[in-house]
């Protein structure tokens, strides 16, 4: 099967002083796929993300987006070439409105200069209004658009982190890397973010990466599976080989236990 | 394409509306009255330009008095040295040398912009602190304007009608910005940098952006100021200038225009206000209440008279409470 890659970490090592973050980090990102990243706190999975992202830059190792590198480039022209991301600790802008989040993010598609915002030239209107009907229909996926106007901190914990995944999506990216997105989720919200992901992931045609903690969701929806552990892969493969591999079973639970993950006892 | 009606239609009558004031006022008022409102216009015309920066995009610029000083002498020196554009018209003249002044100091706000907005907080702070010092010593050792001395006899070309106009011009210029996608590109970069970045805002190229509008704007205060006052000192625009507009924007709140006006009305009538209590009691306790005033309001209100809010916002709030109230 000859998909193209769209996201590619090659031997990606990332050292902050003495500490080595992340080591030897190799993935593949083929379009259209649904993987997911897992391990233990500390393992370097968000790092991995800000590698992926432009946020940081490797000691070591390649990265390549849609066929061209990221060595150097900033954050917002990744952004710009297709990758978005949500945040494991949420970052929306809270004094703007649950709308202007997501206008925002539709920025880098707008063409109206500065001039014209001056001058309030037709395509400024035009543009706009494009922009906010665009906005409201994302916002419908989660059933926020009647909360478009209120500001973003006013929203409880689980809504501000399905804005975000809304936010991100509102750069019409092709890559999509979620950073615990069922964080603080019950079980029935949990279930509904499964379904609504493989919707997005439909509706958008998006690749997603997926760090969880949740091994039902992983499990549940996942292709394939890397285990970071201390900042290397352990393992990577579908999640029935994941669930019993011994050193990611070893990683999660000690050395002690027996049962595969993601199974009740 | 332009909106005919909202971007010509109204502009022009509103320079008609001022070109009637510029009539009216001389002749309703006393010269101290005139002083004050043409004052008045600077001050808000720094304080709106200066929260742009301050607090719609969230960055710390403590140096505005250096761009106004840089508008001030450069359009003085083209006033003084006859550079006459478009004929002879006095005005013309220097409504062309006021933009030339803005564009100065908006070239020096890139300068400073570029290199040093890549830096945090407080460092900014003093990069732009200390950029202010140096136009001011700058302007203090150049024979050619006056240096010390200072420069004299400015033609006193800037009356109620450009003063009015600039005003005007300012705040719909920055207004229209925030209100557009531009604007909320600034704003992001004020809520979280890292997010911005994350989809898709080059937050560097709008905070250099945010400096050079705001400076231009500073350097046209200062022409306006220079052909009021008919003379120019490196004095005056010292870093307490600076502190002085940051006060204004400040105690308008920052983020918001309708605040930046109200607080640089304040602050310029305020000192006077209190001239006559000076005068009955003999003893100068206008520094005092002046400060006790804003150590007061900012206790009251940290965020600023209007806070991250217009005034429209405000008048629906009211008017919603009193709608609520007949309900009730």
């Amino acid at each position: 099967m000859a998909s193209e890659v769209l996201l590619k970490a090659k031997d990606v090592t990332i050292k902050f002083g003495g500490l080595v973050a992340v080591s030897n980090f190799n993935l593949e990102l083929c379009k259209g796929e649904l993987v997911g990243l897992i391990g233990p706190n500390g393992a370097g999975k968000t790092t991995a993300f800000n590698l992926l992202t432009g946020v940081y830059q490797p000691t070591s190792g390649e990265i390549h987006l849609v066929g061209l590198p990221t060595l150097d480039v900033r954050p917002y022209e990744l952004s710009q070439r297709g990758i978005a991301r949500t945040f494991q600790n949420i970052r929306l802008f809270k004094e703007l409105t649950v709308l202007e989040n997501i206008l925002v993010a539709a920025h880098q598609h707008v063409t109206y200069t500065m001039i014209e915002a001056v001058l309030m030239s037709k395509r400024m209107k035009i543009e706009e209004r494009a922009m906010r009907e665009n906005g409201f229909e994302l916002l419908k996926i989660f059933k926020l658009e009647d909360r478009a106007h209120e500001k973003a901190s006013s929203l409880p914990y689980g809504q501000q982190r399905r804005l975000e995944i809304l936010r991100a999506l509102a750069t019409a990216p092709q890559v999509l890397l979620l950073d615990e997105p069922a964080a603080g989720m019950n079980h029935s919200e949990t279930h509904s973010l499964m379904e609504t992901i493989a919707e997005i992931r439909k509706q958008f045609g998006v690749t997603i990466l997926l760090i969880e903690h949740d091994m039902k969701l992983v499990m549940g929806i996942c292709e394939r599976i890397l285990v970071l552990d201390h900042g290397i892969t352990i393992c990577e493969g579908v999640p029935q080989k994941i669930q019993r591999d011994p050193r990611v079973i070893e990683a999660y639970l000690g050395s002690s236990a027996t049962q595969p993950i993601g199974h009740a006892p | 394409m332009v909106d005919l009606k909202r971007s010509v239609l109204f502009p022009v009558m509103m320079l008609f509306v001022f070109a009637g004031l510029n009539y009216i006022l001389p002749h309703t008022f006393n010269a101290y009255i005139q002083t004050l409102i043409v004052y008045s216009c600077i001050n808000i015309i720094l304080a709106v330009s200066l929260n742009l920066v301050n607090g719609f995009t969230g960055q710390f610029s403590i140096g505005h008095a250096g761009f106004m000083a840089a508008g001030a002498y450069l359009s003085a020196y083209l006033t003084m040295n006859h550079a006459h554009w478009a004929g002879s018209s006095d005005g013309l003249n220097f409504f062309f040398n006021t933009i030339a002044g803005g564009v100065i100091a908006g070239l020096a706000g890139y300068a400073v912009g570029l290199p040093s907005l890549r830096l945090k907080g407080d460092y900014l702070a003093i990069v732009t602190l200390g950029f202010g010092e140096i136009i001011r010593v700058v302007l203090l050792n150049i024979d050619a304007v006056g240096g010390a001395r200072g420069m004299y006899g400015i033609p006193k070309t800037a009356n109620f009608f450009w003063a009015f106009t600039w005003v005007f011009i300012c705040i719909i210029t920055i207004k229209r910005l925030i209100y557009s996608t531009h604007g909320r590109a600034f704003l992001s970069v004020r809520e979280d940098e890292i997010a911005a970045e994350s989809v898709g805002i080059n937050t560097t190229r709008y905070k250099v952006q945010a400096f050079v509008i705001s400076s231009f704007f500073a350097g046209v205060a200062g022409s306006i100021f220079a052909h009021y006052l008919s003379y120019l000192n490196p004095s005056t625009f010292s870093f307490m200038k600076s502190i002085d507009v940051v006060v204004m924007v400040v105690l308008g709140g920052m983020g918001s225009i309708s605040g930046s006006i109200l607080a640089a009305i304040i602050i310029t009538i305020l000192p006077e206000a209190l001239r006559p209590l000076q005068e009955i009691t003999k003893i100068d306790f206008r520094m005092v209440i002046y400060s006790l005033t804003l150590i007061v309001l900012m206790l009251a209100k940290p965020q600023g008279l209007f806070g991250k809010l217009e005034l429209s916002d405000v008048w629906k709030r009211l008017s919603e409470k009193s709608l609520g109230k007949k309900n009730g």
